[in-house]
């Protein structure tokens, strides 16, 4: 045999080396090691230096076998003294409840809000993840001087659909709106929404199908509906070829169900998609060039370039709009990872989103409270653990060995944040289901979820062996004379760590607070704005009925003959949007030429006194003038816009390329109406008499009756006039209330957070307090000895942490400041002054909290009587 | 009560200690035993089998010297002990006696070799 040479990358892997004589009978050592050896070398020469320590490997895993393995009750670890662990653990946080309360709870809160925060931000990051294709899908987007749209002619989609088939799998127009049908079959109906799509739609989503195939939109009057609305009109049946009538005008047949699509996709409104050539009516409307009315959605080949192709079709688009084009519009397509958090932009730059922002945001508020509750436990753990020291030292007499003190403190601090851990997922549980609606998702338990886990066991072990160190690590190396000697003491640099913690904390509380008072400040102050129309006791419905209009006075004289009801009004647009723009308009002492759009509304008579407009002066549309059909109502803001002062009789003329000059007298002018959102100015807008269909229909309620009972009387008539139309009626006042949602919902997670931040603040400065006091007992004992009073001892205990929540009021306040006057200049219009007293009540409601936690433990401690503190040796 | 009969694989491996002789320790085995049927089986595999095979009193085992090529470390050297001598022959004769109860190979002309060993 050769004599080999022993060089270190010619050995056995040492890790599997100490892991089969961490497991193998001590007796078998050496042959086994020897042989394998032998193998090992024998491996290396024969094959490869790697094949031989993978064989290695393997040889050791093959020696877990009954036989071979050593019993490991054996001296060497000791399971008796494991359990003395535990029990003394254990017993240790029966002792101190309340300590072990504060600390596992602030633990567990902290655990909790970061789990929620982590689903918030799982949930945006993976949206629209749903959608099969979703690394190919592109839309079509154009940035124009003014904005950025989305919508397209249907004559572009179909130019790029032909002449693009090798870079597109599927190229599939949509009609450009969430489209509102009502879907009968038998006597069920129901108002739902969904979208009018080309018949590659479904493949291009990736519809998971229930019944029926992708390929079920290839008739013009197909229709495939959402689970939960084909549950709905048949129940638990296949309900494929069964006919529905849309809107009591189109009998369409069922070809498909598919799986509802979940919160975080694009399509999640959607609970039908029929085809677009019904929408259409025919194809002919396909290569239309000047209605902007499509969406149009492609699934790139996948190896086409976004960017060539964006050019390819910016170029084609061109070439067919020479001539149209000032050349200020530029095409480009938007990949689908981008829809959700990266599609804002701003003179034709994408710019970084709110929804980015939010994700940012929360993300960081996640990890503070994470990193303050997990501060405030190794803090508590720690300074709890230096009392301990006199255990040490008479461990150590005893003969403990340092590993065995270390093992303890980890074993102590691992069964703490075990118990943090199960009790945040109950929090977790508990408080889901409010999440969900405060931050307007739906998200799932995670439970069955393995990255979940592992994150958070993780996370876990990592807390507790953070937590675990310092004790472990420090108090295990105490000379035992000296800790029972008890002249083991903490001096003056250990406290300052735990001082900037409570500065940090109280930072974060009180600029928290700060913010939550200043949301509901701004969501106040659009609230008190004038609504310049009466939301409350009135309905407003859209029927769905091809004969609204023919059949408008009926109604109309029949719900007046009920008497629950005091006035009927008609108008082609709702009350609470902001939809029907148009510009030409001329008149008398206009300034310049430049053409102002106006917000332009037809209304029926009536329509005045239902919803309640408030006349600044002028009169309403009435029946008494034959005229009124050639006169308008203004509003204010129309009248500033105008620079008219006194505009009631002047004339209005509308110009347009299409038809003549048509001539308007102004009869009334109304105070602005907050159509839109309460937080921007009102615009512009200018109402007709019954100039187009009308859509929509308002009620106001007789105010004698309440609204209750008069309901069920409106729906009889309603449904005698049109039994078509399902009565899917809403509330205005609701309705209007609905557009303060979104910064309710931010108003709701501030409060949340801010109270979440100050509990974990609290706790974690009451268990400093407790300590400092248990730690100062003996001063205490002896200044009362002395003839302290208990006021003046308060005094002592208290002034220190008062002085910490002053110094995190100082850098808390301009920080908030710029912060809130940040999220203040987004609302250009309509803007609550940041008030002095919130900063005020922010940090006194600080002080006052500090006070409070702290007094309970410097009052306890000022009340003992001196004998007892003194006599504690 | 101790399990005194001989599993198929361990009955290979018993002839493979015999066979070895002074060579018989668990990594030759394991070797001897790829090269004869092309199978592989991993040392832990065979020692456990050698060392139950000790138990039933069919193997002893005692401390060879050592090599370089193991790092100075000593083997154990297997030997077979007469019970363990008379179990092999018994498992033969079994079997002799059942080649013998088949019809077609006790006509004589399908006798196969090694039964003349």
């Amino acid at each position: 045999m050769k004599k080999r040479n022993h060089h270190t990358d010619t050995q056995p892997p040492r890790i599997a080396e100490k892991l089969l004589l961490w497991f193998l009978r001590d007796d078998l050592a050496e042959e086994v090691l020897g042989d394998l050896g032998e193998k090992f070398f024998q491996t290396c020469e024969k094959q490869s230096l790697k094949k031989a320590r993978h064989n290695y490997w393997y040889q050791v895993m093959h020696y877990a076998r009954p036989f071979a393995i050593k019993s490991f009750r054996s001296k060497r670890i000791n399971t008796s003294m494991v359990r003395h662990n535990f029990a003394i653990s254990f017993r240790q946080l029966l002792k101190s409840k309340v300590y072990s309360f504060i600390n596992i709870g602030g633990l567990a809160l902290g655990m909790a809000v970061a789990m929620l925060i982590g689903l918030w931000v799982n949930d945006e990051l993976s949206y629209n993840k749903y959608h099969d294709n979703h690394d190919h899908i592109v839309q079509l987007l154009r940035h124009e001087p003014s904005a950025t749209s989305t919508t397209m002619t249907t004559g572009m989609g179909t130019l790029i659909a032909e002449k693009f088939p090798d870079h597109f799998e599927r190229v599939v127009m949509v009609r450009g709106r969430v489209e509102e049908r009502t879907l009968a079959f038998n006597n069920l109906k129901f108002t739902q929404s969904g979208y009018f799509i080309q018949e590659e739609g479904p493949g291009l989503l990736g519809l998971k199908m229930k019944y029926g195939s992708h390929s079920g939109l290839a008739d013009i009057n197909s229709i495939i509906l959402s689970a939960s609305v084909a549950n709905k009109l048949f129940g638990d049946i296949d309900p494929i070829n069964k006919v529905i009538r849309m809107n009591a005008e189109w009998d369409l047949k069922v070809t498909g169900v598919y799986e509802d699509l979940p919160g975080n996709s694009e399509f999640n409104d959607a609970s039908y998609f029929s085809t677009l050539d019904r929408y259409l009516k025919d194809r002919a409307g396909l290569n239309v060039w000047s209605n902007y009315n499509m969406y149009v959605f492609g699934q790139l080949n996948p190896q086409s370039n976004i960017d060539e192709v964006s050019e390819l079709i910016e170029a084609a688009f061109m070439e067919r709009l020479a001539g149209q084009n000032d050349g200020n519009t530029a095409f480009f397509l938007n990949p689908m990872s981008e829809w959700h958090l990266n599609s804002e932009f701003e003179n034709g730059q994408r710019v970084t989103s709110k929804a980015q922002l939010f994700v940012w945001f929360y993300t960081v508020i996640g990890a503070f409270v994470l990193i303050l509750a997990c501060i405030n436990f190794m803090n508590l753990s720690t300074a709890r653990s230096e009392k301990r020291a006199q255990e040490v030292g008479i461990r150590k007499t005893l003969g403990s060995t340092r590993s065995e003190l270390v093992a303890q403190f980890y074993m102590e601090s691992l069964l703490y944040s075990l118990l943090a851990f199960a009790l945040s997922l109950v929090l977790l549980s508990a408080t889901l289901p409010w999440f969900n609606n405060a931050s307007g998702k739906s998200m799932i338990q995670p439970w069955l979820d393995a990255d979940f886990w592992m994150l958070s066991i993780g996370f876990m072990l990592v807390t507790a062996f953070l937590a675990g160190s310092y004790p472990a690590a420090y108090l295990s190396s105490f000379q035992p004379v000296k800790a029972l000697k008890g002249t083991f003491s903490t001096g003056k640099r250990a406290s300052l760590p735990r001082k900037v913690l409570v500065v940090f904390q109280f930072t974060i509380s009180i600029a928290l607070i700060i913010g939550t008072i200043t949301v509901n400040n701004q969501i106040r102050f659009a609230k008190n704005r004038p609504v310049g129309y009466s939301p409350e006791g009135m309905i407003g419905l859209r029927p769905a009925s091809p004969d609204f209009n023919k059949k408008l006075p009926v109604i109309k004289e029949q719900l007046k003959n009920t008497g629950v009801v005091a006035s009927v009004g008609a108008a082609n647009y709702a009350v609470s949007t902001t939809r029907g723009w148009s510009g030409g308009f001329e008149w008398a002492g206009m300034e310049n030429t430049q053409n102002i759009s106006f917000n332009t509304i037809s209304i029926s008579h009536d329509y005045g006194k239902t919803v309640g407009l408030e006349f600044v002066s002028g009169r309403d549309f009435s029946r008494d003038f034959a005229t009124d059909k050639q006169a308008i109502l203004i509003n204010r803001s129309a009248m500033e816009t105008m620079g008219l002062d006194n505009p009631v009789g002047q004339k209005l003329t509308r110009v347009s390329d299409w038809k003549d000059p048509e001539h308007y007298i102004i009869i009334g002018v109304v105070e602005d109406m907050i159509k839109g959102s309460p937080f921007e100015s009102t615009s512009q807008s200018i109402m007709f008499l019954e100039q187009r269909e009308m859509r929509w229909l308002y009620i106001r309620v007789n105010p004698a009756v309440s609204l209750s009972s008069a309901i069920p009387v409106i729906e009889a008539q309603f449904n005698q006039v049109y039994p078509a139309a399902p009565f899917d009626f809403q509330f205005t006042d609701a309705e209007y209330a609905s557009k303060f949602e979104a910064e309710e919902r931010i108003a709701n997670l501030a409060g949340f957070f801010s109270l979440l931040a100050v509990i974990i603040s609290c706790l974690g400065l009451f268990g400093l307090a407790s300590y400092v006091a248990e730690q100062r007992t003996k001063e205490i004992g002896i200044r009362k000895v002395l003839g302290a009073s208990i006021s003046q001892l308060w005094h002592l205990l208290s002034r220190d942490f008062a002085m910490l929540t002053l110094i995190a009021c100082l850098i808390a306040i301009p920080l908030a400041y710029s912060v809130m006057s940040g999220w203040l200049a987004d609302y250009e219009d309509v803007r609550t002054p940041i008030y002095w007293w919130v900063f005020a009540y922010a940090g006194g409601g600080a002080l006052v909290l500090t006070l409070v936690t702290v007094s309970f433990q410097a009052i306890r401690a000022s009340i003992t009587n001196p004998v007892n503190a003194l006599r504690s040796e | 009560m101790k399990e005194t009969r001989l599993g198929d694989f361990e009955e290979v491996i018993l002839l493979l200690v015999g066979i070895l002789d002074q060579e018989a320790y668990a990594f030759k085995i394991a070797e001897e035993f790829e090269s004869q049927t092309q199978r592989s089986v991993s040392i832990g595999a065979v020692h456990s089998t050698l060392n139950r095979l000790g138990e039933k009193g069919f193997l002893t085992s005692e401390m060879g010297e050592s090599t370089a090529e193991r790092g100075g470390r000593r083997k154990r050297i297997y030997s077979i002990t007469a019970s363990g001598q008379r179990v092999l022959q018994e498992s033969r004769d079994f079997k002799v006696s059942l080649w013998n109860q088949f019809p077609a190979f006790a006509s004589g002309n399908l006798k196969i070799e090694w039964l003349n060993l």
